[in-house]
């Protein structure tokens, strides 16, 4: 039975990285069509983390998008669209081929998400404001009694923002359990690393301070990633995982940079990312 | 008048089972404390926390609630961009509603005096604003912005009992009333200024034809244009400034449907200060001694007084 169950695990594990293989691949297609370019770096970062929620922890379903009782997740650091799209497209919101749209005139794959895209929990691109709008769900959630979770990503260039500290101490106030905060910490913002350009350490210190359960993670081990999700569903306050990420991760010359912050790539780029990719699994 | 509003909340409550209150902080001073009183599952105080607030009711609204947030207006501006970037891009269906508006908050001075809020909610697309003033319209306001899906920013003023509309059904939303029929000039405005156009226009001695327009978006285009074609003349009057106000909505309207001369009572581009109410008001104009004075000019009659 046991070995069973492991050999399960085994399987959706390995499925998932075939499926970000995939993700990863659409995202690099996307930068490479896309003419004013994308935040690709941000996406890579935070993509594994994506798509684990997705493919792996939430209950959703993209056949009844509206189910009341689904997980969200919301994109707080909205720039990072094209993984959240790469995400959808693969679990089938909408067709990939759309992807190829993105940013396009009446595209339905706005340049940071907005509501005509299906799948998209909630506006953003407006930094700062996500973890607000995750309690607001949580709460929804409690109210009817349902086991609906929420799950926000935010950017650590995003906690410069005022709105964040707020609602970190509202989640603990109002003892959301079924709030899970994860942070992409890829250690850079717009104008350079984010330690020059407003200090964050200790960001751990100060989400336990905050009185959040808190977790550290490799924010690209999916099987860590896994662990860590399914601690959070233990916890008695909303949890927060600070995920160590590289922005621009699995493509070399963007890697741990601000490079691949917003690019077009060009021809030789992608084909050279793509190759970087397949060599990577 | 905020307590017609808390009153109405309790009542919906029953009805509306989705309806959410949330406050930051100020939960008596804007007649929400009964609301808490009777819900008190149904209702957050998150706190002084403008932005979050807001955020926060986005995600009720999009989990399917129906979220007030009652806070001073003065400070529901600060969570503007909030309120742009999610509750208005996303239509998400958030209601807003900013208590002391304009300059009700007499004592407290201009950082409490918001005379700029239904100029930076108009401008928002999906928005509707609404700016009622007697006692039975008020509540009616509430139930209908409640019930209608979308974001509403609702402005209350003076904490005054007003009572100047008769008859049912005082509030439609979009809908302007014309409360006296006249042939001199058209009146348009809106809170607690249209008892003191009705006042003015009595002391004036003119023949205008009031309308009290308590929806500044959508604006109710048909009886504006309809009242300056009857009338020639239009002047708008709110606590408010004159830029972007009501009195802004209507002379964009009529520029394009029927280009009169459109004269704005309000705040003059100036932030208010610390006084008595009245003498306040009286300093900016909006009282209806004052009020009567510009309706006379307006109409082509002489000064009665200073």
């Amino acid at each position: 039975m046991l070995e069973a169950r492991d050999s399960q695990y085994m399987t959706e594990v390995h499925m998932l990285k075939e499926k970000i293989k995939s993700i990863r691949k659409s995202i690099l297609e996307m930068t490479a069509y896309a003419e004013p370019g994308l935040h690709i770096g941000a996406s890579l970062s935070c993509v594994d983390i994506i798509a684990t929620l997705y493919f792996l922890k939430m209950r959703h379903s993209p056949y009844r998008p509206d189910w009341l009782d689904r997980d969200r997740f919301v994109l707080s650091k909205g720039h990072a669209a094209p993984a959240l799209y790469a995400v959808l497209a693969e679990a089938g919101y909408f067709p990939k081929e759309e992807l190829k749209t993105v940013k396009e005139l009446n595209s339905r794959l706005q340049g940071h998400p907005d509501m005509r895209t299906p799948g998209v929990e909630a506006p953003s691109g407006s930094l700062g404001q996500g973890i607000s709008i995750g309690i607001g769900m949580a709460l929804a959630a409690r109210q009817r009694g349902s086991q609906s979770r929420v799950y926000v990503l935010v950017g650590d260039g995003e906690c410069d923002e005022g709105q964040i500290w707020e609602s970190l101490m509202t989640a603990t106030h109002l003892k959301l359990n079924n709030l899970v905060l994860i942070v992409d910490r890829n250690g850079w913002q717009l104008d350079g690393r984010t330690e020059d350009i407003k200090n964050k350490v200790p960001l751990r210190g100060k989400l336990i301070s905050f009185g959040w359960e808190t977790y550290t993670v490799d924010g690209h081990d999916v099987e860590k990633i896994l662990d860590v999700l399914d601690m959070c569903e233990l916890a008695d306050a909303p949890a927060a995982i600070v995920a160590n990420t590289r922005k621009g991760k699995g493509v070399q010359f963007m890697e741990d940079s601000n490079t691949g912050h917003k690019m077009r790539l060009s021809n030789e780029q992608y084909l050279d990312a793509l190759k970087q990719l397949e060599e990577g699994s | 008048m905020r307590a017609f509003f808390g009153e109405e909340l309790v009542k919906l409550g029953e009805e509306v089972h989705e309806l959410v209150v949330l406050t930051g902080d100020v939960a008596k001073s804007t007649g929400v404390g009964a609301f808490a009183r009777a819900y008190p599952g149904r209702f957050y105080n998150i706190g002084i926390s403008e932005q979050d607030i807001t955020g926060i009711a986005s995600g009720l609204a999009l989990s399917g609630k129906v979220p007030v947030v009652a806070l001073f207006a003065p400070f529901v501006m600060r969570a503007w961009e909030q309120i742009r970037s999610t509750i208005a891009r996303g239509n998400l269906n958030v209601k807003l509603v900013g208590t002391h508006a304009g300059l009700s908050a007499a004592d407290e001075g201009s950082s409490h005096q918001p005379l700029e809020d239904v100029a930076i909610m108009r401008v928002l697309p999906n928005m509707n604003v609404i700016v009622p003033g007697d006692r039975r319209e008020i509540a009616e306001a509430t139930e209908e912005m409640v019930k209608v899906k979308g974001p509403v920013y609702m402005r209350l003023g003076r904490d005054e009992d007003l009572s100047f509309l008769e008859g049912e059904d005082v509030f439609t939303l979009g809908k302007a009333v014309m409360i006296r029929d006249g042939h001199e000039l058209a009146v348009f405005s809106n809170g607690a200024m249209t008892p003191e156009v009705l006042k003015a226009a009595e002391m004036a001695g003119v023949s205008a034809r009031i309308v009290h327009v308590p929806t500044v978006k959508p604006l109710d285009r048909e009886a504006i244009v309809s009242a300056a074609k009857a009338a020639g003349r239009v002047v708008c009057a709110e606590e408010h400034s004159v830029i972007g106000g009501l009195g802004g909505a209507v002379a964009e309207l009529l520029s394009s449907e029927y280009p009169v001369p459109v004269r704005r009572i309000g705040v003059q581009d100036a932030f208010g200060e610390s006084g008595p109410g009245r003498e306040l008001l009286r300093k900016h104009g909006l009282v209806a001694e004052c009020i009567g004075e510009v309706l006379a000019e307006v109409a082509g009659g002489k000064k009665k007084c200073s």
